[in-house]
Order: structure tokens, then sequence, then C-alpha cells
């Protein structure tokens, strides 16, 4: 009977460890680090009151608040670092604010209330002053306690290499005097962008489309939601904050209907939108008419308005190609990046005929394209289109070559011919 | 710098090569080639028969030591290479994963010996 109880009440705690872990790691590390912005420390500290607590909650039972009786014992630890450190300058600041704050007894209270500082944490990790390459690695990190090696893989580098990157990134932000901050309302908006861009490419999938293009899976798209909606937390009523929201779950609706039952690759317009998923479609187009009452719409609730469109044939059975051309226009004006060219080409042709769309395409400097996918997968359909065989099957080629999903490059070889 | 991609196979990859070339799949391998001249990235590859067509040979106390197939007895085998030049080995492995034979079998990345160590070998 002890046994039992015993038993289910060590997995309890076990359970009851990795939610908290889940929910209150970013909150955590921010709050940590928020005074020495010491990240590295922080993280440490936080996982040296984990493994605490695994081996305390199962035999004292798990404390009635959680989140702060983590938050006492990674103070502990931080505490004993500094110490074992015997960083008499630098530390002492440090150690002045944690002894100070470790006094006030939180472990029995209900709500421990410790300010939630990870709006600051997230704008750190997309500073400026930090290579933008690691500004998702140092948020999955630091915000969602994701290793380095699961990090490593989803951005294609050595796992060693990523954890050399991360301590590099992290020792910039402790000496290089990166301030925990929100920034100023002058600079905020280029700032949230840095955090959007880096939250976006958690998700992955570039650009959803009917030519068979590849989009580099980070299967991280559920970390990246989780972001977002952190983020929008964060700040409610950003409005780019919920068109990035709008424009993810809008893809990950999608979800399931992007493969066939035999694993093969089935590109947007030709998905069954039975398939797709309706709450997160509704989800989407909460969050995105939130947005656009704002005005002055931005790029994320351009692109998601965009796939907003192609959701709407789940209803009418049609795609309206030239409303998707309009969004096109607009958001070209704010960020002509190589995707936008390309998905505008390709819509394009679907609203004024396969040889504008190849005129738009070609108007795409060559040198900038040359190694990207996309733009050969949208050229090889429209050049097919347009009888041009052999024109075609080289520009298939290309696309195939670039291609990294086996599945889309059996989608690709499929239509080549 | 230059980077090589060895590329190893699965029995079924190299069970591919017996229907006299036919295989529709080598049209993703020989995209792939085209990607990579027209990136002006490649300098040099090759691919390998089979593993079973292979002799390993040593020279032990002045004996020599002859032992039919490959150097080691693993599933995944050689089948070929590529050479590369490129500015980093990050898109060395973005390279790699392109590679259809990531896919099934594995893509080994590494950068070719330092210049000075090459020029000792080869005089």
């Amino acid at each position: 009977m002890i046994d039992t109880v015993n038993g289910s009440h060590q997995e309890d705690s076990h359970r009851v460890v990795e939610r908290v872990a889940r929910e209150s790691y970013g909150r955590l590390v921010a709050y940590l680090s928020v005074n020495t912005r010491d990240l590295a420390s922080a993280e440490d500290a936080l996982s040296n009151a984990l493994v605490s607590a695994l081996t305390h909650w199962p035999q004292e039972g798990v404390p009635q608040n959680p989140e702060a009786w983590l938050l006492t014992a990674a103070r502990h630890s931080l505490i004993d670092g500094i110490r074992h450190q015997q960083v008499v300058l630098a530390g002492e600041p440090a150690l002045k604010f944690l002894t100070k704050t470790s006094t006030e007894n939180t472990e029995n209270t209900l709500s421990p209330q410790f300010p939630d500082e990870r709006l600051k944490l997230l704008f750190v990790c997309a500073h400026p002053a930090i290579d933008p390459e690691m500004h998702t690695p140092l948020m999955l990190q630091t915000v969602l306690g994701l290793d380095a090696a699961r990090i490593a893989q989803a951005f294609l580098i050595a796992p060693k290499t990523m954890g050399q990157r991360l301590v590099r990134a992290k020792t910039k932000i402790r000496s290089g005097g990166i301030p925990f901050e929100i920034p100023q309302e002058h600079e905020l908006p280029e700032r949230l962008d840095a955090v959007l861009e880096a939250i976006y490419a958690a998700f992955g999938i570039g650009w959803d489309d009917m030519a068979g293009a590849d989009h580099r899976g980070r299967d991280l798209a559920e970390e990246a939601l989780w972001l977002a909606r952190v983020l929008l937390q964060l700040m409610p009523g950003q409005a780019e904050v919920q068109g990035l929201l709008a424009l993810m779950l809008h893809c990950e609706a999608r979800r399931s209907a992007r493969r066939g039952p035999d694993g093969r690759y089935i590109p947007l317009s030709e998905q069954d939108p039975k398939q797709w998923s309706p709450p997160l479609i509704e989800e989407a187009e909460r969050h995105l008419s939130e947005a656009f009452r704002q005005g002055g719409p931005g790029r994320f609730q351009l692109e998601a308005a965009i796939q907003s469109v192609h959701a709407e044939r789940a209803r009418s059975g049609r795609i309206d190609w030239a409303a998707i051309v309009l969004f096109y226009d607009q958001l070209l004006k704010i960020s002509p990046a190589l995707g936008t060219r390309c998905g505008y080409a390709a819509a394009v042709a679907e609203a004024s005929g396969t040889e504008a769309g190849l005129a738009a395409l070609e108007s795409i400097d060559p040198d900038a394209v040359s190694n990207y996918q996309p733009y050969w997968a949208v050229r090889a359909h429209l050049l097919q289109r347009l009888g041009k065989t052999p024109e075609a099957a080289d520009a298939y080629d290309r696309a195939i070559g670039l291609a990294e999903d086996p599945a889309v490059r059996e989608f690709l070889l499929r239509k080549r011919g | 710098m230059q980077f090589a991609l060895m590329i190893y196979h699965t029995p079924e990859e190299f069970d591919m090569r017996k229907n006299d070339y036919t295989d529709p799949r080598l049209g993703a391998w020989r995209a792939y080639h085209k990607a990579l001249v027209e990136a002006g990235v490649y300098v040099a590859g090759d691919a390998l028969e089979v593993p079973e067509t292979g002799t390993t040979v040593r020279v032990r106390d002045g004996k020599r030591r002859v032992q039919d197939g490959p150097y080691a007895d693993t599933k995944e085998q050689l089948a070929g290479f590529i050479i590369l030049e490129l500015p980093s080995v990050d898109a060395a492995l973005e390279w790699a994963a392109r590679c259809p034979g990531a896919a099934l079998g594995a893509v080994e990345v590494r950068p070719l010996a330092k210049e000075a160590l090459r020029r000792g070998f080869t005089g």
C-alpha cells in the first residue's frame, strides 16, 4: 500500500518537475539573470535546482508552489557558485541582490510575486550586437531550455559547434554590456522585428507554395508557436506579434495535409481543405482580424493575410489570386525578400497569366537565386505550363538538386517526367 | 576551403545500381550534381562500385594480407565522394543535407587536410 503510494507519488513529482520546467524555465532564467546578465550561470543554477527537485520532491512531496521552490534552490546554487568563484569585485553586486531576495520566504506562498522578465530576455537574445544567426538558438535555449544538441539538429550545425557559439554569445551578453531592458519607443519597431524574425526562423516553413518549394523543416514549430504566444502575452495588442502568430497558425493548420498517406508531398493548391485544422485556422483568423483593426499592416500581417486567402478555399472552393497579388504588392514594398518575390511571381502567374508570372520571376537578379530552391521550383512549373519542355527540365533539375526534403525531391522528379 | 562529402549507402541503395541504371532515383543524383556545378562549388568527385568488388590489402611483418570485400564490415558502406570548395563548414553541411544520399544512408562532411600537410604528401 505504502509502496503504491510512493510509486505514484514519485511518478507524479517527476511529471510536475517536467511541467514546471517547461512552463517556468524562461521565467526563472530571465529573473535570475536580469541583474547579473549572466545567462550561463542562471541556467546552470536552474538545472541544479531541477536535479535537486527530482531527488527532493518524490520524498518530501511536491511543494505547494513548485516554481518558488525552484527559484529558491536556484538562488542558493547561484550564491554557492559565486562564493566558489570568489569573484570579489564583479560578483559583489550580484551576491547582494541574491542574498537580499533569497531571504524572503517564498517556499510556501501561493503566488510568488516575482516579475516576469522574459520580454527583456527575448530582446537581449535578438539584440543587434549579437550575430543574427544566433538569435533563435539563444531564445530556444534560454527561454525554453532546449539543449544545444537539439538546437544543432534543427539548424544543421555540428552539436559541438552550436554549443561553442551559444557560450560565446552568452559571454558577449555578460561582458559586452548588452542591457536587459525593453527598447525605447523609437527603436521598438526595429528591435521587435528582430525578435519576430528569430521566432519565425524557429518555425522553419519559409514559404508554402504550389510548385514544390522545399521548406526546411526545423521541427520546432511547437516551440515557435509557444514563443509567439509568450510574446503576445507580454506585449498584448502588438499587431505584428498577432500577425506572426496568425501566419504560423495558418501554416500549422495544414501540417497533416502536406503529406499523403504514403508520405507523398502535396503542394498547397492540391491539398484537401478537409485535412486542415479548423480550430487553428479559426485562431489564426481571430488574431489576424484583431491585428488588422489597428491599421497599417506590417510584414507578418501581410504574409498571414496571404495564407488567410488560401485558407478561404476551405469555404469557397476557390483561390482569390487577385487578392493574393494585392497583398504581395504591399508586402514587396516593405520586405522585398527573395521568397516574397518568388511568391509574388507565382501569384501573378495565376492571376494574370503564366507569361506575366515568368516575367516577374525573371526580373529577379540571377546571381541571388542560383542556390535558391523555390525560385527554380516556380520557374520549372511556369516553363512547363508554357510548353517549354527543355528549359522546364533544366529548371526542374536545379530545383531537385537544391531540395533537401526527400518528399519534395520525389514530387519534382515526378513532375519533371 | 575544401570539404569532402563522403557518401555512405545502405545495401538497398547499392541494389539500385543493379537495375541497369534505369532507376528514376538516379535523376536526383544527376540534378544534385548539376546544382553543385551551377553553384560553382564542385571540385571533383566520383562514385564507387559496390562494396563486394573491393579488396583490402595489408602488409604485416613483411607479409601480405589480402582480404575480400571492403575495409570495414558495416551495414552502410562508402559509395562515393565529392570534393567541394566552400567558405565554411556551415555551407558544407547545407550541401550535405541536399545530397540524395543523406535521405537513406549518411553523408560525412570533413575538411580536407590543411594545405601545408597536403603539400607534404604530394610534394
